[in-house]
């Protein structure tokens, strides 16, 4: 268990990440590498990719489930408490105030001009991570996960793939192999 | 009280079938809230979306706020946004301590493996879709399209993340900075 310092620590740090998650839930992963594993040490980015993978295979905002994760990991319940609170405050008060105010923003050109650049700063952060990530599969050195994740983008991206249902798919391929290898395993022995 | 009864459980719903968030979920939100139950014009639900891109968070806590705070005030928005988010968070937390469990059993260091690679190829997809977005403007894409700034900026963000591992807080807005200056 955590102490109430790491606990409030906590809910500042996912106030401040949920406050400029713009351009995707994607950009928390980054964010959270950040904090809990370069700077604080709560856990290792094998731990960081588990936590990334579940949140991503549960339904919801992956943001939010990103956060109450983490803040689990952390510190039990009370930092789910805290993770989820955190998570979800900025965006309630920001859309309330946005709403209020939205037609004197929308054709903004600053506002707009800010918005593109920060379309193309989350697009090179995702992409690092990925990058990241990818070398941490790839060193495994178990090809049939190296292909999987290429595989899955195509799947998605070219062929328009639902999400739920590469999950369910790359669950049940999963299951098989880990079978397969199990009756291989005993035919040997 | 039947309001925000009916408000909660509409955005569970809504929680519970976005799987992968993001934007699939567009449709079930625009039948539900707009079609089912009328609490947004097709007007305003074009305009929450525009919103959720230019403001933090994701779209569907977004809109639960929107709506919420339309129909039912703060206790609205309130009850909305937690019937959002509810069953995501209990279903990953259980899930997380399912694998932490029987992270010994072949079948499900199989099947974290599994999930890991694949939330990595979906990952991949959104970077892609967003790079389109920011490099073409969501038209085609095609050289003439091309936004060399948004190029620019992407570069450079890529560069100083790399090198000087800054902050990811910084880096967007100097991204955005850079955006104010460039277009």
């Amino acid at each position: 268990m955590k102490s109430k310092k790491d606990l409030a620590w906590m809910f500042c740090i996912n106030l401040f990440i949920s406050a400029f998650t713009f351009g995707g839930g994607y950009v928390v992963i980054p964010m959270i590498r950040k904090y809990y594993v370069e700077k604080k040490r709560y856990f290792d980015e094998e731990e960081l990719m588990k936590i990334a993978a579940i949140a991503q295979s549960s339904p919801g905002a992956i943001a939010v489930n990103m956060s109450a994760l983490s803040g689990y990991r952390v510190a039990g319940r009370a930092g789910l408490a805290v993770g989820c609170v955190a998570a979800v405050l900025p965006p309630l008060i920001i859309l309330a105030a946005v709403s209020a105010v939205y037609a004197l923003i929308r054709d903004n050109a600053v506002v707009n001009a800010v918005l593109k650049g920060m379309e193309a700063g989350v697009a090179a952060l995702i992409v690092e991570v990925i990058y990241d990530m990818y070398v941490m599969v790839f060193r495994e050195k178990q090809w049939f996960f190296s292909l999987m994740a290429p595989a899955v983008f195509v799947l998605n991206y070219v062929f328009k793939i639902n999400v739920a249902l590469l999950i369910a798919g790359s669950v049940f391929i999963c299951i098989l192999k880990a079978g397969l290898a199990r009756r291989k395993e005993r035919r040997t022995s | 009280m039947k309001l925000l009864w009916e408000m909660f459980f509409t955005f569970f719903k809504i929680g519970l079938f976005s799987i992968g968030g993001g934007y699939a979920i567009i449709p079930m939100i625009h039948e539900q809230v707009v079609l089912t139950y009328h609490w947004l014009s097709a007007q305003e639900f074009t305009d929450i979306i525009t919103i959720s891109q230019m403001t933090p968070g994701p779209l569907a806590i977004n809109t639960s706020t929107f709506v919420g705070m339309r129909v039912g005030g703060i206790a609205g928005a309130l009850c909305a946004t937690a019937g959002c988010i509810c069953m995501g968070v209990v279903i990953s937390c259980g899930l997380y301590r399912m694998f932490s469990r029987f992270s010994g059993s072949a079948y499900f260091a199989e099947i974290l493996k599994g999930l890991k690679a694949s939330s990595l190829g979906l990952i991949a997809s959104a970077a892609v879709i967003i790079l389109c977005l920011a490099f073409f403007g969501g038209a085609a894409a095609s050289t003439g399209s091309l936004e060399l700034r948004a190029v620019l900026i992407f570069l450079v963000t890529l560069v100083i993340s790399r090198k000087f591992k800054l902050n990811p807080v910084l880096l967007m807005i100097l991204a955005g900075v850079l955006g104010a200056v460039l277009y």
